[in-house]
């Protein structure tokens, strides 16, 4: 998609809509009625609807804090219900880093609006008079700052301010004379909240807040989690539930050499077997039977038909040639360089990394009197809703209904969908009986859509003043979306296997307006005036590629980062005094690095033979989150990483522990990548296929991880869960470049690439 | 191979299954008793989600015949504790907000515990090897260190030269 090309009117990338309807906070825009995000129908329970989903980032922690400190209600009576395209608010997919700021923003205005309505009942009760006017003013300069409305202290107009005679004490609304006026169930008793939202009563400004930041609840997931209780949707059980099993065609493109009929007839009475075109499978009455049927009639399949898979050793050269699309990212200036300065060029490869989530993919689906009901732990029900209805044209999309279940670890689009439509084509080839399809490890590591492997070939000029005056960047990739509910073919795996089906959409990148794909943080964040950013999507897809955690930001940032340091170390500048030149304009990134430096134990460390440092840092989309890095890594046969303190600036933080938790996580999840990880395969598939093949970090290589959280909030919230993997792998790379005095391009840094940088390095010295 | 039901202890209960004896063990806690706590991860005893305690030893359940556990005693998360009566490891992973998805939890609070058993107070390495055969894929290592060390009374966060397991250094 060429830079500047006008959004698709799709679902799931969140950008401005051309609609024509006054710009709403976050999903409200969309979701307008009150009643499809709050009930108070339960006394002494707020319960309320979400449209986004528990990945185990902390989400519904998140927001039952937004909704317990904007009604001020206790943290305990707010239940948050799960997603569901049968209730509540359609939130297209929970990605992006976008779950607080769109679906806690929608929250903690409805929230603001409700309670603005409830103080209005009690003002009639108290006979007070209560000032409103001018709030949707107010509404509107907190909407245009990101700030609440502050009105002057002792203004009796400004409701919950310090004039306001009504307080709000755990749901109940207090008059300063004592009287009790009601709560919000009483008050809202007989109040329709299927209204759209008016923008009457503008939410909490910063200073009258008492629990974002500040308050550490339990994770509402945790306790069941933590006590073996069912939560997962791999625990579901279903009366008559039966145990699907899908045999997968090894490459996108194989067929069946023959139909297997032998070997299905030789499966045991009981299992029911489903051959329609590639998609070959099985159902059973219980789950052992399902998986030695399965293991019997793999046995069996021998497939044909395939185009050879490129060269796994050769993946830089193979990006660069196939057939591509190319476009424009960003240009300002002439980039075209001039003579004399210092000149630098470099290119950078990550290979293709697995989600290989702990729990491998899982759904159940029941198929009963003309009704799909499907159970997932997809991040987007309602674009997977449009694309069941497109795979099984009998069945009307308004009669499918999807439920968010929670599953294992979730970074991205990895096989959740695809598991559901497993679990819709068998069930509606079982009708009446709820059908559970669960994938094998192998399935999780081969069939699952991977992060595009990505090429980055960067070109700079720095003046004799040591100013960046040129900077060329071109990447190469598959495109890294490829998520249902977008193309007029369903984008799922089972459906695309099936005889005469079309092919899976090629993955697109999002608009960069949206935060980009393949040249998500394309463009450095440092203040250069001549430059040419330039995209190349590939127009083939050998191994099935889409969304992976930051996207095209982790290689990207990787190699801005990884450079930077290459053009300061060529004139002779400390990293960090070299970036901090550059980002004059941006004081918040000078806050991030200039914060995890003074705070860091370890910077100014003496450091040993074999011991390196590094730093990096990115503010994640150029929309998003700030993230600093500061990696203290050893380097003997391998790499160990022995430090990683961070520092990021998420504009107002809610869950304080929640934005730690992310930080730490992603950063330990981009040391693994960074470290160790890419997919193995040879001309006819994926090879890495268990955890033998596909090594993911382990305790004892987790490093020492701190997080330092700078709260704005005075800023909107931004997503903290992407922002740490690029200046991780940075970092990383910088640190070992550190240790070994070589730099190493090539991820994962394993000691099979180290060895080649160097040798590399002795033949160029 | 014995006939007729196959009997052993689970949780502090006698239970018996007419499972065939080469059954994986988890299938049986999952699908024949009911529990939810040992997940699959792999079925191939390299991720450590679907540990149990057999006679107190951390083993994988998925990789494990059912007549493997004939007569021996069996415990799984389930059995550590309960919201009400929360084993002391459970209970600081909750208060350490110790888990991302929490899919591979159950494994390791198993783990854990059979390392407190016999090492009340481990050092900072010995937790980390202890775990080594469980992998987390969102990266909450960190908060799950800091949770064993906390419920081992210990400080939560790691003496300076720690270097969790790496014995290089």
């Amino acid at each position: 998609m060429a830079a500047g090309a006008a959004p698709p009117p799709v679902r799931g990338f969140v950008v401005e809509r051309g609609d024509g309807r006054p710009q709403l906070p976050g999903s409200l825009h969309v979701n307008r009625r009150l009643d499809r995000w709050l009930s108070f129908a339960e006394p002494g329970v707020v319960v309320a609807f979400t449209g986004k989903a528990e990945l185990g980032q902390g989400i519904l922690t998140a927001l039952r804090l937004i909704v317990a400190e904007e009604l001020d209600v206790p943290i305990d009576a707010v239940r948050i219900m799960p997603a569901s395209t049968a209730r509540g608010p359609d939130e297209g997919v929970t990605s992006g880093s976008l779950s607080v700021q769109d679906g806690g923003g929608a929250l903690r205005h409805a929230c603001a609006e409700v309670r603005g309505m409830a103080r209005a009942r009690a003002a009639a009760r108290a006979g007070a008079a209560v000032g409103t006017a001018g709030a949707t003013d107010a509404v509107q300069a907190a909407r245009a700052t990101g700030t609440g409305a502050a009105d002057g202290p002792g203004d009796p107009r400004d409701p919950g301010g310090p004039g306001d005679p009504i307080r709000v004490v755990d749901g109940r609304f207090v008059h300063a004379d004592g009287r009790v006026l009601g709560d919000y169930w009483t008050l809202l008793s007989d109040t329709d909240l299927a209204v759209e939202y008016a923008g009457r009563h503008a939410p909490k400004p910063p200073g009258r807040r008492t629990l974002l930041g500040r308050a550490r609840p339990p994770r509402v997931d945790l306790p069941d989690k933590v006590f073996g209780r069912p939560r997962y949707v791999h625990d579901l059980r279903l009366p008559g539930m039966l145990h699907g099993r899908v045999l997968r065609a090894p490459s996108l493109r194989a067929r069946l050499a023959s139909p297997p009929d032998a070997a299905i007839a030789a499966l045991p009475s009981g299992v029911r077997a489903f051959v329609d075109g590639g998609f070959v499978a099985i159902v059973a009455a219980t789950s052992v039977d399902a998986d030695r049927a399965a293991a019997r009639l793999r046995d069996a399949l021998a497939w044909t038909g395939a185009p050879a898979l490129p060269d796994a050793h050769a993946l830089p050269a193979y990006l660069r040639a196939a057939p591509h699309e190319a476009s424009v990212v960003a240009e300002r200036g002439d980039a075209t360089l001039p003579e004399g300065g210092t000149v630098l060029a470099a290119e950078y490869f990550k290979p293709y990394l697995a989600h290989a989530s702990i729990g491998p993919s899982c759904a159940v689906a029941h198929w009963d009197d003309g009704r799909l009901e499907v159970w997932t732990h997809s991040q987007g029900i309602h674009n997977l809703r449009d694309d069941l209805a497109k795979a099984l044209p009998d069945v009307p999309r308004e009669r499918i209904v999807v439920h968010h279940v929670e599953g294992a670890g979730c970074y991205g689009h990895n096989g959740a969908d695809d598991v559901a439509c497993d679990a819709a084509l068998l069930a509606v080839r079982c009708p009446g009986a709820p059908v559970r399809v669960a994938w094998s490890r192998a399935d999780e590591l081969a069939h699952a859509p991977f992060g595009s492997a990505h090429l980055v070939a960067l070109h700079a000029r720095v003046d004799d003043a040591g100013r960046i005056t040129h900077w060329r960047h071109a990447h190469w990739s598959n495109g890294y979306s490829s998520r249902p509910g977008r193309a007029p073919v369903p984008a799922l795996l089972g459906a695309s296997q099936r005889e005469g089906a079309p092919p899976l959409p090629l993955p697109i990148d999002p608009p960069t307006a949206a935060g980009g794909g393949s040249q998500r943080n394309a463009v450095p964040g440092y203040a250069v005036p001549n430059l040419r950013v330039t995209g190349h999507r590939l127009l083939e897809m050998p191994l099935r590629t889409s969304a992976m955690r930051a996207l095209g930001a982790f290689a990207n940032v990787f190699a801005i980062e990884s450079f930077v340091d290459e053009l300061a170390g060529a004139v002779g500048e400390d990293p960090l005094a070299f970036r901090l030149r550059h980002l004059a304009d941006d004081a918040r990134a000078r806050a991030v690095l200039e914060t995890v430096v003074a705070r860091s134990r370890w910077w100014r460390d003496a450091r040993p033979e074999g011991v390196g440092r590094g730093l990096a840092w990115a503010r994640y989309k150029l929309s998003g989150a700030w993230c600093a890095v500061l990696a203290r890594v050893r380097v003997g046969e391998s790499v160990r990483v022995l430090d990683l303190d961070l520092a990021v600036d998420v504009g107002t933080v809610v869950d304080r522990d929640g934005v730690v938790a992310q930080i730490e996580g992603g950063a330990v999840q981009a040391t693994s990548w960074t470290l160790k990880e890419q997919v193995a395969f040879d001309r006819d598939g994926v090879t890495s296929t268990g955890w033998a093949s596909y090594p993911v970090l382990r305790f004892t290589e987790v490093p020492r991880v701190t997080v330092h959280v700078i709260d704005r909030p005075d800023e909107p919230s931004l997503g903290a869960g992407e922002a740490a993997q690029g200046p991780v792998a940075a970092a990383l790379g910088n640190a070992v470049a550190d240790a070994l005095g070589v730099r190493v391009r090539r991820l994962p840094l394993t000691t099979e690439h180290l060895l080649q940088a160097i040798h590399a390095d002795g033949e160029g010295a | 191979m014995a006939d007729g039901p196959i009997a052993f202890e689970l949780n502090g209960r006698r239970v018996a299954t007419e499972a065939d004896a080469r059954t994986p063990l988890l299938d049986v806690l999952r699908e024949s008793l009911g529990l939810s706590g040992p997940r699959f991860g792999c079925g191939e005893g390299e991720c450590g989600a679907c540990t149990v305690l057999v006679d107190g030893v951390p083993t994988t359940s998925c990789d494990l015949a059912l007549d493997a556990v004939e007569g021996r005693r069996v415990v799984t998360v389930e059995g550590l504790g309960t919201p009400e009566a929360p084993h002391p490891l459970q209970r600081a992973f909750l208060d350490e907000r110790a888990a991302q998805c929490g899919y591979c939890v159950s494994g390791i609070l198993c783990t854990a515990a059979a390392l407190l058993e016999r090492e009340p107070r481990p050092t900072h390495a010995r937790i980390a090897q202890a775990l080594d055969r469980h992998l987390c894929r969102c990266g909450a290592q960190p908060r799950m260190l800091r949770a064993v060390r906390r419920a081992a009374g210990l400080p939560t966060e790691p003496p300076d030269d720690a270097d969790h397991g790496d014995t290089t250094r």
